[in-house]
């Protein structure tokens, strides 16, 4: 069942995201932006955090979960440390993926040559 | 004249196939969502890691793969076909940043694969630190103090 959610809700959300392309134009960064703020704010009221348990990877592959996860491990820490922790915390629950990111780029980058 | 010139590029330009295009993007999103649920029952079950270490390693792994297929030449085919598919997943966020190094590379290591990396990513993270950062503000000042 949650693989179908998980279908569901990840192939919703880039229709959206393809929808806004060719009806508004935008370009592809333009979108996964405003995806990131958007997923930031669903955070409020536990909106993404429901999402998630309804549609595991589902939601946690978009883009949007990278603004939830921000604002989500900046908030846990300012609940200890007090509003210093919101700076603090703000990276606790992404570091991993964007440590990935840039590792992996980096090798990538050094090991093969550009294509085209 | 203007506005003559912009009739003339509206009614040439090649109108999006909305449908096809949607389709396409829920199919090729879809499938890295359960792509990646697969990947974290496989981590929770037969690995035994826990849940939230879960989430993290699925999503290392699809940043991997991004990375590894952007350097073989593979992930552009899979972006002209899935659309949205392939940009709005966090692969699309690896591909990007890969694809920015690789880009980068003849302007040599410091200059070119350091500085050119986050290019096109480097948007997606100021948009989420500076709208989590004020979202957060806001919470901290009305909900938790």
């Amino acid at each position: 069942m949650i693989y179908l959610n998980a279908f569901l809700v990840a192939g919703g959300i880039c229709v959206i995201g393809q929808l806004l392309v060719d009806i508004f134009k935008l370009t592809p960064g333009h979108v996964t932006s405003w995806f990131v703020v958007v997923g930031a704010v669903l955070d409020s009221f536990n909106i993404y955090d429901n999402l998630v348990k309804f549609a595991g990877a589902g939601a946690l592959v978009p883009i949007t979960s990278f603004g939830h996860s921000l604002l989500h491990g900046a908030l846990s820490k300012a609940e200890e440390m007090g509003v210093v922790g919101i700076g603090m915390g703000m990276f606790d629950l992404t570091a991993s993926g964007i440590t990935a990111a840039i590792i992996f780029a980096f090798l990538v980058a050094i090991i093969f040559k550009p294509k085209g | 004249m203007n506005k003559d010139y912009s009739k003339i590029i509206n009614k040439n330009a090649v109108k999006p196939k909305y449908f096809k295009n949607s389709f396409l993007a829920f199919i090729v999103g879809g499938s890295v969502g359960v792509f990646g649920q697969a990947l974290i029952d496989l981590y929770v079950n037969v690995f035994e890691v826990d849940k939230v270490n879960a989430n993290s390693l699925m999503l290392v792994t699809l940043i991997l793969i991004a990375a590894l297929t952007t350097g073989l030449g593979i992930y552009d085919y899979f972006g002209q076909f899935g659309g949205a598919g392939a940009f709005v997943p966090i692969t699309g966020f690896s591909n990007s940043m890969t694809s920015a190094a690789l880009e980068g590379k003849s302007e040599g290591i410091t200059l070119g694969i350091g500085a050119s990396m986050f290019k096109l990513a480097g948007s997606v993270i100021v948009f989420g630190v500076v709208s989590a950062y004020i979202l957060g503000l806001i919470r901290y000042i009305f909900f938790m103090s």
